[in-house]
């Protein structure tokens, strides 16, 4: 109970902020590019505003969400933990899927903005398609990691 | 991981799931600026739709398992003054964003109607109302609400 209950020191919450309020965008455009993509069935203007959700609003919301992550990781003293001591599990997986995580958005992104190319030749929906996968993957994995960072697992 | 921390990760999963709604929404209201087709506007509705799931089980989960914290964490207690406001602004936003999709309605029930009609071309009255300036008024006001709530929560002034 008194660790959910601490309060932590002042200096601290700025870099927090930062990191819940990217991660919640983050997630906010994984749903938005996801249900987009989910209901186009082939329509080009769903697909591109599914596409477009990923970059314009899952991205920024990936890059907020890791500086914020790297300096809260900085202030809580993570990176001067003594020879041998591990980081904890919640941490471990909130980096991994961070990190790994932002590696598969930019491959998704990548399959996706070729697929949107294609859509002026009337292609391109079966590659928006592996988006849509890599983004419902995506949005699993980051409400794992939600779930370790609030909750903090052994 | 004890129940109350459980309690506390699937508050903090409500949380992603109410701002996600509300993120979802913005690009919707954005997308929604350019469309004045019957068509255009209707197959907005299953995203509206999952937008509207999506904010549902945030807004209930936040306060269902917010209350719940408040009574069983040690420390904190459900008259404390950030857990007062965070209350507050949960009920603003819930009622501004009761009122922006009220708004944003309009639009698709006109859309609806035009097809009905048989009328599929564009509509100069149905942009108008899907460029609600209400509409998006509302949805900042619900947004700010929302951030500030974030904020209360991160801060936790006067505990």
């Amino acid at each position: 109970m008194s660790v959910l209950a601490s309060v932590r020191p002042d200096s601290w919450n700025f870099p927090l902020f930062l990191h819940v309020l990217g991660a919640m965008i983050l997630v906010g455009g994984l749903v938005t590019g996801a249900g987009a993509l989910l209901y186009a069935r082939g329509e080009a203007r769903l697909l591109r505003l599914g596409y477009w959700s990923l970059l314009a609003v899952s991205l920024p919301g990936w890059i907020l969400m890791r500086i914020g992550a790297g300096w809260i990781y900085s202030k809580e003293g993570w990176d001067d933990l003594p020879e041998g001591v591990d980081d904890p599990t919640w941490l471990g997986i909130g980096f991994l899927v961070a990190d790994l995580g932002g590696l598969i958005l930019i491959v998704s992104l990548i399959v996706g903005g070729v697929g949107v190319y294609r859509l002026r030749q009337g292609k391109g929906s079966g590659l928006l398609k592996v988006t849509l996968g890599l983004s419902l993957l995506l949005l699993a994995a980051y409400l794992v990691a939600a779930w370790a960072m609030a909750g903090k697992p052994d | 991981m004890s129940f109350d921390s459980w309690i506390l990760a699937l508050h903090v999963l409500s949380a992603f799931a109410y701002v996600a709604g509300v993120v979802l929404f913005w690009v919707l209201v954005v997308a929604v600026r350019r469309t004045d087709t019957p068509e255009g506007t209707i197959r907005m509705e299953p995203v509206v739709k999952t937008g509207n799931i999506v904010v549902g089980l945030g807004a209930g989960g936040t306060i269902i398992l917010g209350i719940w914290l408040a009574f069983s964490v040690g420390g904190y207690d459900i008259w404390d003054g950030w857990i007062v406001a965070a209350i507050v602004l949960w009920a603003i936003s819930m009622a501004t964003g009761q009122r922006t999709g009220v708004a944003y309605t309009r639009g698709m029930n006109k859309a609806k109607e035009l097809r009905t009609a048989g009328q599929t071309g564009s509509s100069p009255e149905l942009l108008t109302l899907n460029r609600t300036s209400r509409g998006v008024l509302l949805h900042f006001l619900t947004s700010a609400a929302v951030l500030l709530i974030l904020i209360d929560m991160i801060w936790k002034p006067g505990a």
